[in-house]
């Protein structure tokens, strides 16, 4: 892409590795806990993080300049209250199931620390155009962990990968019994759909990366 | 009775942080030292304990579907539901500003060493998933939701409490050096949230309706199926037994 030069590429592959909102900035973590019990609902998730953050981060850097030092804490709630207003309706109105599945959690994009870090951190110092890439590269690096657990808990917890069984049938027809992995005796890790499993799969990613490159790793 | 009830549920069986895993990252980055813990932990359940009422009433008189109705019958179809975060949060970060300025006066010490994350409890996700929660599971009364935002608080103070009173200890053990810090901290949060599902049928002895309640709001209908399947599994077991006991 000829519009993209080194350094603005590098505002969205950063977040997706070395400066990860979640493994390694620490933001976000709650929602991407919570709801990653199904790999649809992550993907949802990250969706409408993508939309808050990229056009969030566009909106406070065009008012950086007329916003006031001590209120624009107040400022950003607004801006992204407004934001997570509007996915919360197209939610209920075009995947009502969803967004019960999510319930409160598309409410609390609104506290997610990504998206005030971000704003704080990048959208009120910078350009427009960088700070859409910077929303863009942050809610990527967050949607990539969200759909990698996410990914694994559904699969280890119930055999399916949105909604198709991947690993066969487990209770199959009367005639031919369960099919697939499960006529090895292959059973479904229902554990994994449980919430303390989610935080047990993020620390091990978090191991993984950090064994990978040792500058991340921490003193003490 | 229903308060007691309210009270412990919200302390351990839905505990914000180890149920819900609300309030994560203030959890996980003032949590190095118990003293900064405690100190966050009161001001969360002091927050807590004043805006989900007040969230209630805002809910109850102007948010909700018919509430407007005290004004006059021609507004009571209105439903003003959708504003609920925006009044939510001006409420909580109007609560918190008056907490820093309550803390700053009587202890500037421990104002100085909450640094800002004091501020930042405004946006912690716990206060606001705390009202949104009130307003979610519907809870009656005002009494109610006092009880949940305190019992609420006190669960995300035990939460803070332990892991820093752990992560004081750890120190001393040989963690392999990738999971240093931030990796060892998910998996002993994750291991004391098993832990604290041991509570699950504290209340109810092991009603089936309170595990729907709670699954409903974490994960999906798969549990249940996964459930029926073990328990399909179980019958045939048993079946199988008794035929060999024959």
């Amino acid at each position: 892409m000829g519009l993209l030069s080194k350094k603005d590429a590098k505002l969205i592959t950063d977040p997706l590795t070395d400066n990860n909102p979640i493994t390694i900035q620490v933001l976000g973590i709650c929602s991407a806990l919570a709801i990653t019990a199904e790999l649809k609902a992550s993907i949802v998730m990250s969706i409408s993080v993508l939309f808050v953050l990229g056009l969030g981060n566009v909106v406070i850097s065009l008012m950086r300049n007329i916003i006031p030092s001590k209120i624009r804490i107040i400022v950003q709630l607004i801006v992204v209250a407004t934001l997570v207003i509007i996915v919360d309706l197209v939610l209920k109105a075009f995947a009502y199931e969803l967004s019960k599945t999510l319930s409160v959690f598309v409410g609390l994009i609104i506290t997610n620390c990504i998206i005030m870090g971000r704003f704080e951190a990048f959208a009120l110092g910078n350009g427009p155009w960088k700070s859409f890439l910077d929303g863009i590269g942050n809610a990527l690096g967050y949607g990539v962990i969200l759909i990698i657990v996410g990914f694994f808990r559904e699969l280890l917890g119930s055999g399916t990968l949105l909604g198709f069984p991947v690993l066969g049938d487990p209770i199959g027809s009367p005639e031919t019994g369960p099919t697939g992995l499960y006529g090895l005796g292959y059973e479904n890790n229902g554990f994994m759909l449980l919430s303390p499993m989610a935080l047990i799969v993020v620390g091990i990613i978090i191991w993984v990366q950090r064994s990978r490159n040792k500058a991340l790793i921490e003193e003490n | 009775m229903e308060h007691v009830e309210l009270f412990f549920k919200s302390i351990f069986i839905d505990n914000m942080v180890f149920a819900t895993f609300l309030g994560m990252c203030s959890y996980l980055a003032v949590s190095k030292k118990v003293a900064t813990a405690v100190g966050l932990g009161a001001a969360v359940i002091f927050v807590l304990a004043v805006t989900v009422p007040l969230n209630w009433l805002l809910d109850q008189y102007i948010l909700q579907e018919g509430a407007l109705a005290w004004l006059g019958p021609e507004y009571a179809e209105y439903d003003l539901s959708f504003l609920s975060f925006i009044m939510f949060i001006a409420t909580i970060a109007t609560m918190v500003q008056l907490v820093e300025i309550i803390v700053e006066k009587f202890s500037p010490s421990l104002y100085n060493s909450l640094g800002i994350f004091l501020p930042l409890i405004a946006v912690n996700c716990a206060i606001l998933g705390g009202s949104l929660f009130m307003q979610s599971r519907e809870i009656a009364t005002l009494g109610l939701a006092t009880t949940y935002g305190i019992g609420s608080g006190i669960g995300w103070f035990l939460a803070i409490l332990a892991i820093a009173a752990i992560r004081e200890k750890i120190r001393y053990s040989s963690v392999p050096p990738a999971l240093r810090g931030l990796g060892i901290t998910f998996i002993i949060t994750g291991l004391m949230a098993i832990g604290f599902m041991s509570f699950g049928g504290m209340l109810t002895g092991g009603d089936e309706e309170t595990k729907e309640d709670k699954t409903e709001v974490v994960s999906t209908n798969k549990t249940e199926e996964v459930k029926e399947v073990v328990k399909e599994d179980e019958e045939k077991i048993a079946d199988n037994i008794k035929e060999i006991e024959k």
